[in-house]
Parts: C-alpha cells; sequence; structure tokens
C-alpha cells in the first residue's frame, strides 16, 4: 500500500512539530524516519497512525483519504516505545487482542485465532511463551511480544516508535536483524522511527532524515550518506569533520585548512568524512593527537595548525608511520560543500 | 563507609523499631476494637443479640446498609468517570475538576450537613418548592443518602486519578490501534488494569458511608426506626446510658468494616497472577 503525506503541518501549543511535511512511502518498502529529538519524527509516526491530527495537510492509504480517520479504521499495526503490552493480559491474549475486539460477525473462531497466535509467536521466536504476563519477559521479548500483537490484524502498514530505543546494544543488533527478517516474510509496508543514524542506515530501504519539522532528505542509505542534500543531513548522518569558511580562486580555505574545490566563489561551510581524508605531500598539515588502532582502520584524531580538532579514518596499508606528535600533511578525495546558512 | 543494607542494622535498632510499632498499633488499634467487643459481651452474648435485634437497631442496620450500597455505586461510576477523564484527557477546567472533587475532604461534614438543610430545608432555598410538591429531602432518607454521597466522593477518585496517570495512555492507544472502540477499551484495557485501585477506593468509601456520623448526623433529625443510621443510633444509645446496646450496635458495625477486609483478602488470592504482574 502507497501512503502518501501532503503538506501535513501540526502545532503543539505555540511550537510547530510539523511544518509542511510531503513524503511518499512505497508499497512493501522499510522506511526510517531519522532525526534527532524534537525534529517531529514520532508526531509524523502518530499522524500516520491516526493518534494525532494534522492541522493542515492530508494523509491518504493508496488513494483513500484517511486524514481524519481513526486509528481504528485505519488497519495499522503500532509499536510503541515502550511496547504498551497489556499488562494484566497472557502474551498470548495480548496478540489475540486485536482480533478479540472485533465484531462478532467479523472475529474468526477460537480456535482459528489460538492457531493466529501460535503463528505469530513462531515467528517472533517465543514459541511457547503465550502464557507468561508482560513482566515475566525480558525487555527484547516484549518487543518481540508487541511486534507480533501489531501484526495479528494483518495491518496494511506496520509503524514502529524506536523500536529498539530500550535495548541494550547487543539486544538491539539481533532484534534489528529480526526486524528485517520479519519484513521480508509479511512484506508489510513498514515505518520506523529512530534516533539512530546507524540503526537507520542498516536497516532501512529508504530514510528521511526529519530536523525541526521538516524533512530535508529522502533516499537510500547510500544516497543520504554519499549525496547528503544538505548541511544538517552531512553532519547528523555519519561522522564528519566540519569546516567553516570560504571559497576563493577554486580554494576552499579555513584557517590554515585549504582544500582544492570546484565551487564558485563565497563563504562556504565544508564537510568533510574522515574516511575521505587521505595522505598527500602537498597537503594541509595536523599534527596527531590521538590514535585508535582496530582492526583494519586506524583512527586518528588531530588538529590543525590553527588549532582545530579533526577526526581521520585510515586504511592500515595506507597509513605509513603513525604515532602521536607526528604532523600529517592531508587532503580530501571528497569534499560536501553548503551555503553557510546553517 | 560501606553501603549496609536494612537487613544490617543491629539487633537492637530492629527490636527498638518493631516493638515501637508494636505498642502504637497496639493502643491505637486493638485496643480499642478489643474493648468494643469486650464491652459488647460484657453481660453475655445474649444480651448483645438481644439489642442488636431490636426495631430500631434493625431500622438502623438496613438504613446504613441501604446507605452503603447507593453510595458505593454511585462512586464506582463517577470516581471511574472522573479519573479517567482527569487521567487521560487535556481539557479545558481540568485543574477546577481535581479541586472540586477534593472538596468533601475539607470541608467539614458538619457543615456540609448544613448546606444540605440550607438547601433543602423548609427555610431553604426550595424548601416551599419542596414542601409544596411533598418531597422530603431533609430530616428523611434521601438526604441521608445526599450528605452520605458528598463526604464520600473523593473516595474511589482520589485513588485512581494518581494510578491512572502513572499508567499513561499507552495501553489505550495500542488499544485503538489494533481496532477496539472506546467502550470496548475501557471495559478491557483501562479498568483491568485499575482494578486494585479500585476496590481499594470502594473499600474505603464503603466504610465511611457506613460509619459517617457528622454530615448525617446534621440532616437526619435522629427519628428513630426511620431516619437513624447505626453511628447515630450508638449515640443515642450511649447517651441513654444503654452501654450494652451501644457497643453491640458498635460492634457490629466493626464486624461489617472486618467482613469488607475479609472479602478484599479473598478477592486478591482469586486472582494472584495479578500480584505476579506486579499490581
Amino acid at each position: 500500500m502507497t501512503i502518501s503525506i501532503r503538506s501535513v503541518e501540526k502545532q503543539f501549543a505555540r511550537y510547530p512539530a510539523l511544518r509542511g511535511v510531503s513524503l511518499e512511502v512505497q508499497p512493501g518498502e522499510l522506511l526510517a524516519l531519522l532525526g534527532p529529538s524534537g525534529s517531529g519524527k514520532t508526531t509524523l509516526l502518530r499522524i500516520i497512525a491516526g493518534l494525532e491530527f494534522p492541522e493542515a495537510g492530508q494523509v491518504a492509504f493508496d488513494d483513500q483519504d484517511v486524514t481524519f480517520a481513526s486509528a481504528a479504521a485505519r488497519k495499522v499495526g503500532f509499536v510503541f516505545q515502550q511496547y504498551a503490552l497489556f499488562r494484566h493480559m497472557t502474551v498470548a491474549k495480548n496478540i489475540a487482542f486485536g482480533l478479540d475486539v472485533r465484531k462478532a460477525k467479523d472475529r474468526p473462531a477460537r480456535a482459528e485465532i489460538n492457531r493466529r497466535v501460535e503463528e505469530l509467536l513462531g515467528l517472533v521466536e517465543l514459541g511457547g511463551l503465550g502464557g507468561r504476563y508482560p513482566a515475566q519477559l525480558s525487555g527484547g521479548q516484549r518487543q518481540r511480544v508487541a511486534l507480533a500483537r501489531a501484526l495479528a490484524v494483518s495491518p496494511q502498514v506496520l509503524l514502529l516508535d524506536e523500536p529498539f530505543g530500550a535495548l541494550d546494544a547487543t539486544v538491539r543488533k539481533s532484534l534489528r536483524k529480526e526486524l528485517r527478517r520479519i519484513h521480508n516474510a509479511t512484506g508489510v509496508t513498514t515505518i520506523f522511527v529512530t534516533h539512530d543514524q546507524e540503526e537507520a542506515l542498516d536497516l532501512a530501504d529508504r530514510v528521511a532524515i526529519l530536523n525541526q519539522g521538516s524533512i530535508e532528505q529522502v533516499g537510500t542509505p547510500q544516497e543520504v550518506y554519499e549525496q547528503p542534500a544538505s548541511a544538517f543531513v552531512c553532519s547528523f548522518v555519519g561522522e564528519t569533520n566540519r569546516f567553516d569558511g570560504a571559497v576563493s580562486g577554486g580554494r576552499f580555505v579555513c584557517g590554515s585548512v585549504s582544500l582544492a574545490v570546484d565551487c564558485a566563489d563565497g563563504p562556504k561551510t565544508a564537510f568533510v568524512r574522515p574516511h575521505d581524508l587521505v595522505v598527500a605531500p602537498d597537503g594541509f598539515e595536523a599534527q596527531i593527537v590521538r590514535v585508535t588502532a582496530q582492526g583494519p582502520v586506524i583512527q586518528i584524531e588531530a588538529q590543525t595548525a590553527s588549532d582545530q580538532p579533526i577526526e581521520i579514518s585510515l586504511a592500515r596499508q595506507d597509513a605509513g608511520s603513525i604515532a602521536v606528535g607526528l604532523t600529517l600533511r592531508l587532503a580530501a578525495r571528497k569534499i560536501h560543500l553548503f551555503d553557510p546558512a546553517d | 563507609m560501606s553501603p549496609r543494607s536494612s537487613t544490617q542494622d543491629p539487633w537492637w535498632v530492629r527490636a527498638l523499631v518493631l516493638s515501637l510499632v508494636a505498642v502504637f498499633l497496639g493502643l491505637i488499634l486493638v485496643l480499642p476494637l478489643v474493648s468494643v467487643f469486650a464491652e459488647a459481651l460484657r453481660q453475655g452474648l445474649g444480651p448483645a443479640l438481644e439489642a442488636m435485634s431490636t426495631p430500631d437497631a434493625t431500622a438502623s442496620i438496613k438504613l446504613t446498609l441501604l446507605t452503603a450500597a447507593v453510595a458505593v455505586p454511585f462512586n464506582i461510576v463517577f470516581g471511574v468517570a472522573a479519573a479517567w477523564a482527569v487521567a487521560k484527557h487535556e481539557f479545558w477546567g481540568k485543574s477546577l475538576l481535581i479541586s472540586l472533587i477534593d472538596v468533601p475532604f475539607s470541608v467539614s461534614p458538619v457543615v456540609a450537613g448544613l448546606i444540605y438543610v440550607l438547601i433543602f430545608g423548609s427555610h431553604g432555598w426550595f424548601g416551599s418548592w419542596l414542601i409544596d410538591h411533598n418531597i422530603k429531602i431533609i430530616f428523611a432518607v434521601p438526604g441521608i443518602m445526599l450528605a452520605t454521597l458528598f463526604v464520600t466522593f473523593p473516595f474511589v477518585a482520589r485513588e485512581l486519578i494518581p494510578l491512572m496517570q502513572e499508567q499513561g495512555v499507552d495501553e489505550e492507544e495500542a488499544a485503538a490501534s489494533m481496532g477496539a472502540g472506546g467502550w470496548m477499551t475501557l471495559w478491557r484495557v483501562t479498568t483491568p488494569n485499575i482494578r486494585w485501585g479500585l476496590l481499594y477506593g470502594v473499600l474505603l468509601c464503603n466504610a465511611r458511608a457506613m460509619g459517617e456520623f457528622g454530615a448525617v448526623s446534621v440532616v437526619s433529625g435522629h427519628i428513630r426506626g426511620l431516619t437513624n443510621t447505626m453511628p447515630l443510633h450508638v449515640e443515642i444509645l450511649y447517651n441513654e446510658y444503654d452501654f450494652v446496646g451501644a457497643f453491640s450496635v458498635a460492634a457490629l458495625l466493626c464486624l461489617l468494616s472486618i467482613l469488607t477486609l475479609i472479602l478484599k483478602g479473598l478477592l486478591e488470592m482469586l486472582q494472584p497472577q495479578v500480584r505476579r504482574a506486579g499490581r
């Protein structure tokens, strides 16, 4: 199912949460809404779910306008940040809830509901735990129950709010794979909210990056990483070194940093990824402050002659001799230039 | 200094704290309870039972039970509705509603009774209209009901509001996103989560409804066999130096309270998984 969001606006008290957001989500897609806290990503998700309603704009599922349809009418599965499992019901009852509350004529037979619950427990690898109560489960297990419960009603859309936010790092990693697997198995259009760029890039087919209530860029993980549309996207997605300077006669200059660019003159902000910095005999100077060698990549913290701290990632074989106190000469393989508006 | 858990306190601290608790409990709770029953049974079980079964006493028992039977369901409905509105929704005048719910806690029950006399009494605002239509509220059963409702008003709501606020609206939103309507959500998600708080509120409400003296005393008129509740009947008997009678009715009132406590215990035992689940 295609989800179309057209110029949606939402205001909370006096500050705007969403300012004219438009987004098209393709059928079967796994899309991440990525942004810092307060960027409006959760609000957008709740508007898609029908838990909030916009002041202006339109939400459409396929060609049907659902802007003011209730959450119940939209047939969406929603996984809450704190899971919101019904604490007085067993796992099986939780998962069956969406089917149990249907009107008698639409409700599957008890045996059919039980079969569906078992099937979902199997899908999220919780077979045999149907009789437990939420309080008896670990965080990761609760997350799986929440996912199974949301899928029980065979939703047209699955929405997840910070699905891995409350979990520790190892569980988070394995559940990420799990979500991908379940997405592939069910093929349901899925949107999840996250503030973790690594999570978004790792898991999503496409990423929508929000900042201060607006979408800055929508694209595949590779696109937003390699061709960031704004200074915000460039600094939010992935590690980067920022230089505020100016371009003059084909060179970008910021203090002692000088880089060859192909761009008209004027004040600019330049971003260079740590792995886009390379050792070059005619490059700018930077003195090594700290070296972390993990695996094939060496992470270097250094300081330019004009005292700006920078980060460099060098492949071990390209690094040559590296030690704290040494001075490197560096050039940039790739530079992202933006007007210094932000 | 290494941190010490309470279980590592020296024995004499534990002994001191425990005996302090025991002494206070004994003096303030156990001793009066025991003495009520001791006084009631001073001349044996026979006179005590006789005092409880006089027509005036049985009338007061019936009236007290009837009052509680009206006040408790009303407060369940109002309390759940008010708590639900306050805890799960935002609306204009919310803080005013919360303050209003607290009024019966802050106003003396005697004043509450007097207010009803002022409004519904024969010289009150609606007095002449009520007399014209032959409706008796003050010095009659409806007045007792009103006064009892007033003083028991906050119990259920006050018990539920913090509980429901703490639980938030996540589960309700989850239910809505799975297609449950408002009633379905209230019945299957909200109410089960608050049942123990609700039960506790009902117990408090019931105890107060049966035991209220001040407000009921003002509007009752103390007509024996008609408008005397059990607490009022105890006072009348006591003032007439019928100590066995007074303490017998008082003992029965105590028994009713103990009975509700036992009921609560039984209900909790029947639902073991709830304690496992945390509430």
